[in-house]
C-alpha cells in the first residue's frame, strides 16, 4: 500500500482498522516533500517537528478512540495567507517575511480541533494577487503535470502539494478564483464556498466582498469532508453565516438534475481543446440522465472589468495597514534607507516591500477610488456587479446547476503572461463572476483530457454545496 | 493614456514610492487596464443600485475582548511594542 495515494476517507478506515499509524502517514508525505519539493516548490515553510508532534498526538487518540473524528491523522496543507500559530505566515511577499503568526485561523483552529496534521505553509501569488504563482517573492511554483508550466494561481502551491502528493489535502483562498483555477491546472478538485459559508478570521483580507476559505483535495469526497468541517458560523467574522441546508442525506437524483450551460461562455478565446472536453463532460452528464440547458448570462463579458476595479479597490484599502509601523518589513529598520519623516517610511517601506502585481492593484484601486473617478469606476463597477447576480438568479429559475468551463486555456508555460498583466487578468473570465455573486463553484478534472488536466466549473445556488458535489461525484467516473 | 503627473498623483495617494523606470510601466499597464475596463460605460446601470456584498446582513456585533496580552496588563493599561523612539 502507497501511503499518499489514499483518500481521506481510505486514510481515516486504515487509521481505524490501525494498518499504519498517522506518524507513518505524516512520514510518507515528509519523503515526497523531501524528494519533490525542490522542483516543485509548492511549499514556503514545513513544520516537520510540530506535525510529526501533532501525528504522535493522533496516533495517541486512536489508541484509546473507538471512533475518532475523520480527519484525525490527516496530513494537511494551509495556504501561506492563512494563520498558523507559532507558523511564518509571508503571504508571498518580502513585506511579511518574518512576520510570525500570532494566533490560529478559525479554520487552522477547526482543523486542529479534529486532530488535522499541519504539514506546512504552501506558496502563493503575493497578497493572493495573480493567476500563475509567479508573483511570489520566493519563487514561482511549478505544475507536477509538466514543470514548465504554471500550476495556476493563487493557491497554486496549495494545488500542486496535493497533485504533487505532496498533501493529502489543502486549504486555499478564492478571491476570482484562486482556488478553482489551481486545481483546473493541477488536475485536483477544488471549492471556493458560498460567501459567508467559511469564517475567514486569520486569512489575510484581500478584497473583503469577495475573499472566501476552501479546500483542495484530491476527490470531491475529500473537498465535501474537509468543506464540513471548517465551515459555519463565527463570532469572529461578521459575514460568516450557519447554512440552513443539509451536507448529508437530501434528495438528490440525477434525473431531477437541470443543468444550465452559459452560451456566453463557449465564444472566441476558449482554447478548442478545452471546449471538446468540457463539451464531452456535460454530454456524459446528459447521457446519464441530467436535463441540459441552454442559459444566458448576458453581462458576462462585463463581470471581468468590474471585477479588476471592484478586487484593486477594496485591496488597496486592506492593504493600507501594512506601513512600516504596525506589521513586518520596514524602512525604520534598513541602515541605509535616506528616510527623513513618517511620510517617507510608509513611501519608501511600501515602495520596497511590494512586489509589481501588489503595487499595480493598489495603484489601479487608488485611481479608482479618487476623487473624480470614483463614481465612474468603482460606482459603476458595483452597479455592474448587481447585473451580474441579476443574470444568475434569473438562469437559476430554470436550473439547478451551472456547468462552465474553469479556464478558457490549458496551464501556459512559466513567463509567457508575467510581463502583460491584461492578459494575466483574462485567464480569470471564468471565475470571477462567481465571486461577484458570491456563489459555490467547484472545478473537478474531466476524464478524457491530455497530459494537461482540464477542469470543470460547477456552479450552484448560495449555500448548495451539497448538490454541487453529488453532481462533482459523477465527473469523476 | 493617463499621464506621469496622473501616476505621480496616484503614487502620492497609495503612499507608494516609484522610481522614474517605473513611472514609465505603469503608464502603460494602467492605461491598458482603464482601457479595457472601459467597456462597463456600455451597460446600461441607470436604473441599477449598486451591490458591495453578495449577502444581506447588518450590524453583526460581539464583545471586544482582550485576549491574548491579559499578563502584560501594568495598572489596567496593556504593553505593546513602542512604535516612536
Amino acid at each position: 500500500m502507497i501511503l499518499t495515494e489514499l483518500t481521506i476517507s481510505q486514510a481515516h478506515q486504515g487509521l481505524k482498522k490501525k494498518e499504519f499509524s498517522a506518524t507513518e502517514l505524516c512520514r510518507a508525505y515528509f519523503n515526497n516533500i523531501e524528494s519533490t519539493n525542490k522542483e516543485i516548490f509548492a511549499f514556503l515553510a514545513l513544520r516537520e517537528d510540530r506535525a510529526l508532534s501533532e501525528a504522535k498526538k493522533a496516533d495517541d487518540l486512536i489508541a484509546c478512540a473507538q471512533d475518532f473524528p475523520i480527519l484525525t491523522g490527516i496530513p494537511i496543507a494551509v495556504k501561506d495567507n492563512i494563520l498558523v500559530e507559532g507558523t511564518k505566515c509571508t503571504a508571498a511577499s518580502k513585506m511579511l517575511e518574518n512576520y510570525v503568526a500570532p494566533y490560529d485561523a478559525t479554520v487552522v483552529k477547526k482543523l486542529k480541533k479534529q486532530g488535522a496534521v499541519i504539514l506546512g505553509k504552501t506558496n502563493l501569488d503575493e497578497f493572493a494577487m495573480g493567476s500563475s504563482t509567479e508573483n511570489s517573492w520566493f519563487g514561482p511554483t511549478r505544475n507536477p503535470n509538466d514543470l514548465t508550466r504554471v500550476p495556476g494561481g493563487s493557491s497554486g502551491g496549495s494545488a500542486a502539494s496535493v497533485a504533487g502528493k505532496m498533501a493529502l489535502a489543502a486549504l486555499g483562498s478564492d478571491t476570482g478564483g484562486s482556488i478553482r483555477l489551481p486545481a483546473s491546472f493541477c488536475g485536483v478538485v477544488g471549492l471556493k464556498p458560498t460567501y459567508g459559508a467559511v469564517s475567514r478570521f486569520g486569512l489575510m483580507a484581500f478584497a473583503s466582498s469577495l475573499d472566501q476559505i476552501g479546500p483542495i483535495t484530491k476527490t470531491v469526497e475529500d473537498a465535501k469532508i474537509v468543506f464540513e468541517v471548517i465551515k459555519g458560523k463565527d463570532k469572529m467574522d461578521s459575514t460568516s453565516v450557519e447554512s440552513q441546508f443539509p451536507i448529508n442525506n437530501f434528495q438528490f437524483s440525477i434525473k431531477d438534475l437541470r443543468i444550465g450551460v452559459p452560451k456566453e461562455y463557449f465564444v472566441k478565446g476558449i482554447d478548442p481543446e478545452v471546449e471538446k472536453i468540457i463539451g464531452a463532460a456535460i454530454k456524459k452528464y446528459g447521457e446519464v440522465g441530467a436535463e441540459i440547458i441552454e442559459v444566458s448570462l448576458p453581462h458576462t463579458e462585463y463581470a471581468l472589468p468590474a471585477y479588476y476595479i471592484i478586487n484593486p479597490s477594496e485591496a488597496s484599502a486592506n492593504l493600507a495597514r501594512y506601513d512600516g509601523i504596525r506589521y513586518g518589513y520596514s524602512e525604520v529598520q534598513n541602515p541605509k534607507s535616506k528616510i527623513q519623516n513618517l511620510l517617507d517610511v510608509y513611501m519608501e517601506t511600501r515602495g520596497k516591500g511590494f512586489g509589481a502585481e501588489v503595487r499595480r492593484r493598489i495603484m489601479l484601486g487608488t485611481y479608482a477610488l479618487s476623487s473624480g473617478y470614483y463614481e465612474a469606476y468603482y460606482k459603476r463597477a458595483q452597479k455592474v456587479r448587481t447585473k451580474v447576480i441579476e443574470d444568475f438568479n434569473n438562469a437559476f429559475k430554470k436550473v439547478d446547476l451551472i456547468f462552465t468551463p474553469t479556464s478558457p486555456v490549458l496551464p501556459f508555460k512559466i513567463g509567457e503572461k508575467i510581463d502583460d498583466p491584461l492578459a494575466m487578468y483574462l485567464v480569470d473570465v471564468y471565475t470571477v463572476s462567481i465571486n461577484l455573486a458570491g456563489l459555490p463553484a467547484l472545478s473537478v478534472p474531466c476524464s478524457g483530457a491530455g497530459k494537461l488536466p482540464v477542469g470543470l466549473q460547477i456552479i450552484g445556488k448560495p449555500f448548495e454545496e451539497n448538490k454541487i458535489f453529488e453532481a462533482g461525484k459523477i465527473c469523476e467516473y | 493614456m493617463i499621464t506621469k503627473e496622473e501616476v505621480q498623483h496616484i503614487a502620492a495617494l497609495a503612499r507608494l514610492s516609484i522610481t522614474k523606470k517605473e513611472e514609465g510601466k505603469f503608464r502603460q499597464d494602467l492605461s491598458a487596464i482603464l482601457d479595457y475596463v472601459e467597456k462597463l460605460k456600455k451597460v446600461d446601470v441607470s436604473e441599477t443600485k449598486e451591490t458591495s456584498r453578495s449577502i444581506s446582513i447588518k450590524n453583526i456585533m460581539r464583545a471586544d475582548e482582550v485576549s491574548k496580552f491579559e499578563k502584560k496588563l501594568i495598572d489596567g493599561h496593556l504593553k505593546v511594542k513602542s512604535i516612536l523612539r
